[in-house]
């Protein structure tokens, strides 16, 4: 079909549901399609809106537009809404003023904020939380409120406040009319722990209040409610419901419901045949689908339907699982069967914040639906087993508690039927799932992502995919074996002992002998963690299979520049070192911050600049600090008993001496310690992988803890010991690690997945149980008595540092695009 | 998919010796940032663009360079975030709707050419 002859299609409103449309549309190349938005950037990813407020930008939100500007584009109008419709000639008149006819048109005007008829909403510092637009205004006037209150305890005010916490507003309150947060997901007994877990992270909250007027002058001062109480705040968010947008529909004289939304059928068709309505501004059977899922599911349909096919939209399930402000909330099914239409199996663990509820239908035979507060783990299996009618076990209160007695697990997902939808994104059914792990080989996300879509959506089903496709393996007979990547059919531990019986010296050799491929971003890195920890010859020698970060011995940052960290041994540092610093980050315009670990980080070195950095730091007697490796960081210490009162003995000099010995080793993932020299634990030693803390008689040594995502404490390796028996203990306990975890688990998640747990590594390192220690302590011995500093050795070699250019053809030239903008008298990259 | 070859301009990029065994460099070339890689067993040359699509970064160069599958599609991956792309189609092999540009590449002596569209 030529150009000219395709039918035209407009869409009126550039939201998730109108970009998924246009992709979906464009992929069929039959039609030509014009598309109109209010907003004047591109469409952008509204679920997950608040992570704007944790620094993600614009850019970083917005949607693909995956394949719109190929061969006969999209003509696309941002910034210029449809004015007008004219049924009869098939014409839009937009804003602007462009005239554009069409065959169909197809609205997908999504939502608008509801805002109460309160008076005083027009008052400076109330705002609504829908558009970026909205979040920048909010973001802008964040600053001079002390308090700051959310109008609706919904998800999406609940949302709403955590931005308000996340912009660092310290008294933020949430108002809600009903008796319970998030009144149409959970039951009061779930709004009850949530509500105490949201108090314990400092939100305040006010249930059962109606709002009777915003109060001030021209700027909000507070809250005025019908009990005759008031609330004084600085700043207000409306989030009290969406309201479809469907002012343009009615003017056309298209059919409304008596509540808004435009009247559709269930091929989204609304009283005229030729335009159809999407997403939130639809109206079907009664009520308007607040959600993404259902919106791309509608915009589906109508594809469907204008390239000859007849589906049509069955209606959608409303279940949510979301994250808000930590906490797990999930609902799924009919969360509110009562009895006695159902008989309800409860859970409340208030230690924990953990609220679980199921319905089972009368005959126990069926899952009817259920809430989940603190931990939603279950809710995928949970879902699936409602919507697929699967036949409940006899003891069902296995499904939230877990199976406690000899019974298996893991049955759950193979139990699935075929049809179960897991990715209802991308509509992806187990089947799918499971053939393209026999038939295509999928055994991977990756893999499995490009197979079949799925997880590529949200992202939700990932774990389910997983587990799916670990059955689907193990039901084929396929032994499931913790290999390395699809290049070695080794784990990293049985590469280790491979590389030291065969003396292999280099990645290229063990590749031939035991892998297959070129090698990967998995294999390459972990073999050259194994090469260092065996042989410590310095890594600048193999500098292509290191990860990018040790191969420029520095950290990539935003913007493609480094940032540079040299050691400083348990945090002392002379003043003439200091002002050598100071120097350097001024010669270079570096941004200079103090980290978590007591060094100073300067941010912002051009890739060519980094040899010659590094000379003057070596010059004035610094060291390579290894932030860029997975070796030891920093062995954080209190200033211990040179100056403190309490100190019961020197943790400097000891923090310092542990550096030394372990800097420059390379690990399974990178490692830190800590000194304290009392009790009071100012190093913080019991939240690093290693930590040391004197008692009256000796020292106490912890092990396996770490910070992160998943704070845990070290656990107490040995008790009293002297100097020397700690760094004994210590060399066999990083050996043990170093030869026996998987690439990048830090120590407490081999800790957590070592079978007998503490007491075997106790065990191992202090008894000796496996007769390993001696061999161990020569082994890090080794390594202690062939450390060099790696950029000490780049400095005084031409060709080595040859290779910290951006452009291999014009060496002295920065890459252009690299650009800083000012921030507090220092800089800072731009944002991409 | 026809490729038009016709206007192939061969520019001189840079030396073998320039980009480091199984990994990557870039050159300017024209104005434009390309990567080169080079994997040494067997010999073959790839370039591409070096940018990457996802946070429009200037890093595909300093990637780490291997292969997917029993074919060995040579790939490499982005040092920011990991997205890997194949360097014979510039698809995106993680998953996302990515695609970047690639270019052929001649060696001739210790020269090493890469052909621009003109």
């Amino acid at each position: 079909m030529s150009y000219a002859a395709k039918p035209i299609v407009v869409v009126v409103g550039n939201g998730m549901v109108g970009n998924r449309f246009c992709t979906k549309l464009k992929a069929s190349n039959q039609f030509r399609i014009v598309l109109f938005g209010e907003e004047p950037r591109p469409a952008y990813d509204r679920v997950h809106l608040s992570e704007y407020f944790n620094g993600k930008s614009a850019a970083d939100l917005s949607l693909p537009m995956t394949g719109w500007f190929e061969d006969e584009e999209i003509v696309l109008h941002l910034g210029d809404p449809i004015r007008e419709i004219d049924r009869e000639q098939k014409l839009v008149h937009s804003s602007k003023g462009i005239i554009q006819p069409y065959d169909i048109l197809v609205f997908a005007t999504g939502s608008s904020a509801f805002v109460p008829d309160i008076p005083g909403v027009e008052k400076e510092g109330v705002f609504v939380y829908r558009t970026i637009d909205d979040l920048e205004r909010i973001k802008k006037y964040a600053p001079r409120a002390l308090s700051g209150a959310v109008m609706g305890g919904g998800l999406l005010g609940l949302e709403a406040a955590k931005a308000l916490l996340d912009l660092g507003i310290p008294q933020t309150h949430v108002i809600e009319f009903a008796t319970r947060l998030m009144p149409r997901q959970i039951d009061s007994a779930g709004s009850h722990m949530l509500e105490s877990s949201l108090k314990r992270l400092g939100l305040q909250l006010h249930l059962n209040k109606s709002t009777l007027a915003i109060e001030g002058k021209d700027r909000i001062e507070a809250l005025q409610f019908a009990d005759e109480t008031r609330l004084p705040v600085d700043m207000l968010v409306i989030s009290a419901g969406i309201r479809p947008r469907d002012e343009l529909a009615r003017l056309a004289g298209l059919q409304v419901g008596t509540r808004g939304g435009i009247l559709v059928n269930e091929h989204l068709q609304t009283s005229d045949k030729n335009i159809y309505a999407i997403g939130e501004c639809a109206l079907l059977h009664g009520m308007i689908y607040g959600l993404v899922a259902p919106g791309y599911e509608m915009a589906d349909v109508v594809v469907n339907n204008l390239t000859g096919g007849n589906k049509s939209f069955p209606g959608f399930d409303m279940s949510t699982k979301l994250k808000l402000i930590g906490q797990d909330v999930a609902s799924f099914g009919d969360p509110f069967a009562a009895e006695p239409d159902c008989r309800t199996i409860v859970f409340e663990d208030r230690h924990k914040g953990v609220y679980k509820r199921i319905n089972i239908s009368q005959d126990g035979k069926y899952l009817l639906g259920g809430v989940l507060i603190g931990d939603a783990a279950a809710y995928n299996i949970l879902l699936q087993t409602v919507n697929n009618r699967i036949v409940l076990p006899p003891d069902p209160e296995d499904l939230i508690l877990g199976s406690r007695g000899g019974a298996s697990e893991g049955a759950g997902v193979m139990s699935l039927p075929d049809e179960a939808l897991i990715c209802s994104c991308e509509s992806v059914s187990k089947q799918t799932i499971c053939q393209a792990v026999t038939e295509k080989d999928a055994t991977s996300i990756d893999t499995m992502k490009k197979c079949t879509r799925a997880g590529t959506g949200c992202g939700g089903c990932i774990p389910l995919v997983k587990d799916l496709i670990t059955a689907t393996l193990k039901a084929n007979g396929q032994y499931v074996r913790n290999v390395l990547c699809e290049h070695f059919e080794h784990s990293r531990q049985e590469l280790f002992d491979l590389v030291k019986l065969h003396n292999v010296r280099t990645y290229a050799e063990a590749l031939k002998k035991w892998g297959k491929g070129y090698g990967c971003e998995v294999c390459k890195p972990a073999l050259a963690s194994i090469l260092a920890s065996c042989w410590n010859e310095t890594i600048v020698k193999q500098a292509t299979i290191q990860d990018s970060n040790d191969r420029y011995l520095a950290n990539i940052q935003k913007g493609g520049s480094y940032s540079v960290v040299p050691r400083i041994p348990g945090g002392e540092i002379t003043p003439d070192k200091l002002i050598v610093l100071g120097k350097v980050a001024k010669k270079y315009n570096l941004y200079t911050k103090i980290t978590g670990g007591q060094r100073i980080d300067l941010f912002g070195a051009h890739v060519g600049d980094l040899p010659d950095i590094w000379e003057e730091l070596i010059e004035a007697g610094f060291e390579s600090g290894h932030a860029y490796g997975k070796a030891l960081r920093t062995v954080k210490s209190c200033v211990g008993s040179t100056w403190c009162r309490f100190g019961l003995h020197d943790s400097v000099s000891f923090a310092i001496e542990i550096e030394e010995r372990y800097r420059g080793i390379r690990a399974p993932h990178k490692l830190k310690g800590g000194v304290s020299g009392c009790i009071r634990e100012c190093a913080e030693a019991q939240g690093k992988d290693f930590g040391i803390i004197a008692t009256e008689k000796g020292w106490n040594l912890y092990v396996c803890g770490n910070g992160g995502s998943k704070p845990q404490h070290a656990q107490l390796l040995a008790v009293d010991i002297d100097k020397d028996t700690c760094i004994k203990y210590l060399d066999r306990f990083l050996m043990f690690y170093i030869r026996t975890a998987d690439p990048l688990s830090r120590t407490a998640t081999w800790l957590n997945k070592m079978e007998g747990g503490m007491s075997y590594l106790k065990n191992v390192v202090v008894n000796d149980s496996l007769g390993m220690g001696e061999q161990w302590e020569q082994e890090m011995q080794l390594l202690v008595d062939s450390y060099a500093c790696e950029w000490k050795e780049v400095v005084n070699d031409p060709e080595l540092r040859k290779r910290f250019v951006h452009f291999v053809n014009a060496p002295r030239k920065k890459d252009p695009e690299l650009a800083f903008d000012p921030l507090r008298n220092q800089v800072k990259a731009q944002e991409w | 998919m026809e490729t038009t070859i016709t206007n192939l301009k061969w520019q001189l990029a840079c030396h073998v010796e320039d980009i480091p065994a199984d990994g990557g460099a870039c050159v300017l070339l024209g104005g434009e940032q390309i990567a080169i890689f080079h994997f040494s067993h067997p010999d073959q040359w790839f370039a591409t663009q070096n940018r990457c699509p996802h946070k429009q970064q200037m890093a595909l160069s300093r990637g780490m360079i291997g292969s997917t599958g029993e074919a060995c599609e040579p790939k490499v991956a982005c040092p920011f975030h990991k997205k890997t792309f194949s360097l014979v189609t510039g698809e995106c092999l993680s998953g996302d709707d990515y695609q970047i540009q690639t270019y052929p590449v001649k060696v001739k002596g210790d020269k090493v050419y890469v052909g621009i569209s003109a």
